[in-house]
């Protein structure tokens, strides 16, 4: 059964002055999944997040979000979803238990359900022991888990996520999987911007991969990899000049190549017969889509 | 999931006020010592600098001890401290470096109740801050009247400008170095053509018109009425500028804000 958007935007243009940040972008987060928005920095993964909370107006489009029209009724839909930004932005003299008070206050969590809010979130956040504890005092994990906590202080259907697992450590990035998936789990539905790429392979039902203010796929990411990069592909590693030669010999075979910095990868050569380029054959990752699609030159 | 009936919420809603003045008063609990400690000192000094110092000098004033004078002078200066300054550099830090006003603008408030809210809250407090140099003034010999007790509600009135004032200046300007430019041109001169330390009215007419301008001049007018007897409908004159100050001031900080926060 196919099951309504959470949000769903049309043709949405942004730009600021003459720099065009999102041109012409279309995104469905169907309800209960988790949508992965996959792209370089400066893709317009950042302004469509402050457009989903009319903290960027569109310039053109149309933007839904749980069944209202933006940025008209951004309000009443902002009361129904939690935002975690990326910058981290809590009340450092506060306690942990402090910045989720206030935050039940501004999400107009009703004075006698304040208290239960706060305890869960406290929970979610996995800092029963800290309570008490002033957020400066915190480490960079606990913070960021406060910071999702506090998005969540007033149930919401829908969460906003910009880049969760920016700046930390592996430990701290896997422990915050662990915490999104069971948010997931739960029927909460999530948009997660980031550029890790394994990050939206291992969470997201579907993937939206952004390059220049545009949607250049949508999919799930096992589906996108066998579509553009095929099952299997080659590495082959060498110095410059041999992967130039390389390059040009998969360019005549008509095989698709990605430069990974120290080697080339040929692409989708799973079934083809003829000679190849010799290299460690492996199987292809969503990574490898991500940089067909998105370009290889660092904008 | 909170019960939210109306499909589109209002304008300036009292949940959203209210939610961003709890978070002031949560923080002012951090913080409230350091504040009441200088907003006590601060007065306690320019009484003493001035009662004394100039005192030596001078005994009476426009028909009024200096002390008194001096006293109720240091009222506004007091208001204009409490309100403007926080505004200025509080604004200008949440926004740009704490990025609290982006956590909560994502929350539903709008631009219009998150500055209203803020205006609110230091207006408040420089009503509070700014009755401070009664009391110091009592100490050095002020004589308690009925009237002082409005004095809070005039320090809130004139703070509602000033705070809006800080609000805007933090939205129109891009680094906190260029605060230094409005506290040169504009606020220290306010503070001195006030009527605060001396009397305006022996001075040229340029200086009192400029007086007659000055938000801050018609709040020591009403501070000294309410302190030493009302004058009439020259009060009601003063109450009205300050009213209307602070009107036009919060609405063009909303508009300034908003264009400030919202891309």
């Amino acid at each position: 059964m196919e099951r309504s958007p959470v949000i769903r935007l049309r043709g949405v243009h942004k730009s600021y002055g003459p720099v065009v940040a999102v041109d012409g972008f279309d995104l469905d987060v169907p309800e209960g999944t988790c949508v992965g928005l996959l792209g370089p920095n400066g893709a317009g993964k950042s302004t469509t997040m402050k457009m989903l909370t009319a903290q960027a107006i569109a310039d053109e489009g149309e933007l839904e979000v749980l069944g209202r029209r933006l940025p008209d009724e951004s309000k009443v839909t902002r009361a129904e979803m939690g935002v975690v930004p990326q910058l981290d932005n809590l009340d450092i003299t506060l306690t942990v238990e402090q910045n989720l008070r206030v935050f039940a206050h501004l999400y107009r969590v009703a004075r006698r359900e304040r208290r239960e809010a706060v305890d869960r979130a406290v929970e979610i956040a996995n800092l029963r022991d800290r309570r008490d504890t002033k957020v400066d005092k915190l480490s960079g994990g606990m913070r960021r888990r406060l910071l999702i906590a506090r998005a969540l202080v007033h149930r919401p259907r829908l969460l906003l996520m910009d880049e969760p697992t920016v700046g930390l450590d592996p430990q701290v990035r896997q422990e915050l999987w662990a915490l999104i998936d069971a948010l997931r789990a739960e029927g909460v539905s999530i948009l997660m911007s980031t550029h890790y790429i394994e990050e939206a392979e291992r969470l997201a039902d579907t993937v939206t991969i952004m390059s220049h203010g545009k949607a250049v796929a949508v999919g799930r990411p096992a589906a996108l990899v066998t579509e553009h990069a095929g099952r299997e592909a080659i590495e082959v590693y060498g110095p410059p000049a041999r992967l130039a030669e390389v390059e040009a010999e998969a360019a005549q075979l008509g095989v698709r190549t990605r430069r990974t910095g120290t080697s080339v990868s040929l692409l989708a050569v799973d079934g083809r017969n003829g000679a190849m380029p010799e290299g460690e054959r492996r199987t292809t990752n969503l990574e490898d889509v991500f940089v067909l699609l998105t370009g290889e030159e660092i904008a | 999931m909170t019960a939210i009936r109306a499909r589109r919420l209002g304008r300036l809603e009292r949940p959203a006020i209210a939610g961003v003045l709890v978070r002031e008063a949560i923080n002012f609990s951090s913080y409230w010592r350091a504040t009441t400690f200088s907003s006590t000192i601060e007065p306690t000094i320019y009484l003493l600098a001035f009662g004394f110092g100039f005192g030596a000098l001078v005994s009476q004033v426009g028909g009024m001890d200096y002390v008194d004078y001096v006293a109720t002078g240091t009222v506004a200066t007091a208001v204009l401290f409490s309100s403007v300054f926080p505004a200025m550099f509080g604004t200008f830090v949440k926004y740009k470096f704490q990025r609290t006003y982006d956590a909560i603008l994502a929350a539903p408030v709008d631009t219009e109740e998150l500055v209203t809210a803020e205006v609110l809250w230091i207006a408040a407090r420089a009503g509070v801050y700014g009755s401070v140099p009664l009391l110091v003034g009592m100490v050095f010999g002020l004589d308690p009247a009925w009237g002082m007790l409005t004095v809070p509600f005039i320090g809130f009135l004139t703070g509602l400008g000033g705070a809006s004032f800080g609000v805007l200046v933090a939205a129109i300007l891009n680094s906190i170095d260029n605060f230094n430019y409005v506290t040169s041109i504009v606020i220290t001169p306010m503070m001195l053509v006030a009527g605060t330390y001396f009397p305006l009215d022996t001075l040229p007419t340029w200086v009192q018109v400029l007086g007659a301008l000055n938000p801050l001049h018609h709040c020591v007018e009403l501070v000294r009425d309410a302190c030493f007897g009302w004058a009439g409908w020259v009060d009601l004159w003063h109450v009205g500028f300050l009213a209307g100050f602070a009107l036009l001031m919060w609405r063009v900080a909303i508009w300034r804000m908003g264009k400030k926060l919202i891309d």
